[in-house]
């Protein structure tokens, strides 16, 4: 299962476990991120909660957890080069693997449709 | 509260909406941010070769003797700055600062001897409270013209000379700190080969109606790329250069900030023209003994960069504060985050071992000569 946030996460969803990444279009807005921060294997968040940090040669912007759960791995890849974050957003690029408290509340976010509506 | 309808456009923008450019606001104008490229495309082209920018938003002022004597201009605009103006050659310019009764610095500024008058360029941000300022203290002497008739546009890098040599054979005479009239493609500009990005490079006043066209031909060359303000920014950060409102304002001195090198002999105690500009008991006093903290370059030891705001304290966990990061961010050249912020006498020289507060965390980070890149302006 594919959703998606307003904030412009996207999550792969399997088995209770969501892989979480910013999308095609978050990664464009951003520009060439030059840093990145990840969560701890093990952290707990709530949704909304400040899971990473991504920052461009401008600026610095937070990702959000976007939906409760804990943090069951994390891709180290990003932090090494986080270009790969800008070529493969939504593959290669992807942030966190996130054990979902209550895998239902994921059937509330927007599908790609939606998602895609928002950001014309 | 939409105020998009509200912003200036500048006689560059349906050009810069032609090349793509992402526009934002800045003082008040809508203002490309970033092109097609992205901001570390746009930084590394610039100092690899030559980019184009659109300054135009920046105030153009012409400052004219009522006299008729360009010399009583010269001597106004020393009432306003503790720069030599007189000194001032014709067809150089100098930077200069607009300073405030307390020491503080109003603005920082380009004043130009262009022989029969003097051509000041100011922040946009300042330049109605400037263009006031002016006409309150030497209105009298002078005749003032803020010209928003004029576009302003930087071409900066290493092949910025050859691109303009190719409009404007002259420009290889001149050298850093010349300003010049000249034709560039039937319109009457004036050329000083300055920038604010480290580089080698030119600032170019252009009337608005022939901006576009003599941009269209400089973007011709396939050695230019246009810049948003977004790398402008960086590259004057790895510079060492000065951005006003962040790095310095009414708050700093040009002691404190470590303009010292803008205020020439003749300006200092002592010298021929000593004193006699705004804040000059603070600023002669603070030339003497020093100031009681500095502005310093900073480089972090990782890779998260360090922003304005972010707290400077001796240890790690951030008790003794000694300063404040009031620009930083990552410098694509530098290849790592660069800043620079004010820190206390004490903890100013290059090496000190420093820690800055990100995200409740204090991350080391190291005093620093600046500029954090080499610059290659042609002496």
């Amino acid at each position: 299962m594919l959703k998606f946030t307003e904030e412009h996460e996207w999550l792969k969803i399997e088995g209770g476990v969501a892989t979480v990444g910013i999308t095609v279009h978050a990664a464009e807005q951003l520009g060439d991120l030059v840093f990145v921060e990840l969560p701890e294997v093990g952290a707990t968040f709530e949704k909304g909660g400040d899971a990473a940090t991504v920052e461009s040669v401008k600026a610095a912007s937070d990702v959000y957890c976007p939906l409760d759960g804990e943090i069951v791995e994390i891709n180290e890849a990003i932090t090494a080069d986080p270009s790969l974050v800008n070529s493969d957003p939504q593959g290669a690029g992807w942030f966190f693997k996130l054990k979902l408290a209550n895998p239902a509340d994921a059937e509330a976010l927007l599908d790609e449709a939606a998602y895609k509506e928002l950001v014309g | 509260m939409d105020g998009s309808s509200e912003l200036k456009k500048t006689p560059l923008h349906a050009l810069n909406l032609s090349l793509g450019a992402r526009m934002v606001p800045f003082a008040g104008y809508e203002m490309p941010v970033q092109y097609a490229a992205g901001v570390m495309k746009e930084h590394l082209h610039t100092r690899a070769s030559a980019g184009l920018f659109d300054v135009s938003h920046m105030g153009q002022v012409t400052v004219r003797a009522r006299s008729g004597d360009n010399a009583d201009a010269a001597r106004a605009l020393e009432t306003l700055v503790p720069v030599d103006v007189l000194g001032l050659g014709e067809g150089r310019q100098r930077y200069a600062l607009f300073t405030n009764d307390a020491g503080g610095i109003l603005d920082d500024l380009m004043i130009a001897n262009r022989g029969d008058h003097f051509y000041v360029v100011v922040n946009a941000a300042c330049k109605e409270a400037d263009f006031a300022h002016m006409l309150a203290k030497i209105g009298d002497t002078c005749e003032l013209t803020l010209h928003d008739d004029r576009a302003l546009i930087a071409l900066q890098g290493p092949h910025a000379e050859a691109v303009l040599a190719e409009l404007w054979a002259d420009v290889s005479s001149m050298r850093f700190m010349d300003v010049r009239a000249c034709d560039l493609h039937d319109a009457d500009c004036i050329v000083s080969r300055s920038g604010y990005t480290g580089e080698d490079g030119f600032e170019i006043s252009i009337p608005a109606s022939l901006a576009e066209a003599v941009c269209r031909r400089l973007l011709d060359h396939p050695d230019v790329l246009p810049i948003g303000l977004g790398a402008r920014d960086s590259l004057r950060l790895e510079a060492g250069l000065c951005l006003y409102g962040n790095d310095i304002d009414t708050t700093t001195t040009p002691v404190e900030a470590g303009l010292e090198w803008a205020i020439q002999k003749v300006r200092r105690t002592g010298g021929e023209r000593a004193g006699g500009f705004p804040g000059a008991a603070v600023i002669l006093r603070e030339l003497e003994n020093g100031a009681s903290r500095r502005r310093v370059g900073l480089k972090a030891e990782g890779r998260a960069p360090v922003r304005g705001g972010a707290v400077l304290a001796t240890d790690a966990e951030g008790e003794d504060v000694v300063g404040t990061v009031t620009s930083g961010g990552f410098g694509p050249n530098a290849d790592g985050p660069v800043a620079m912020g004010y820190v206390t006498k004490a903890a100013t020289a290059p090496g000190t071992q420093l820690y800055a507060g990100v995200r409740g965390k204090f991350l080391p980070i190291t005093v620093a000569a600046m500029p954090f890149v080499k610059n290659t302006f042609k002496r």
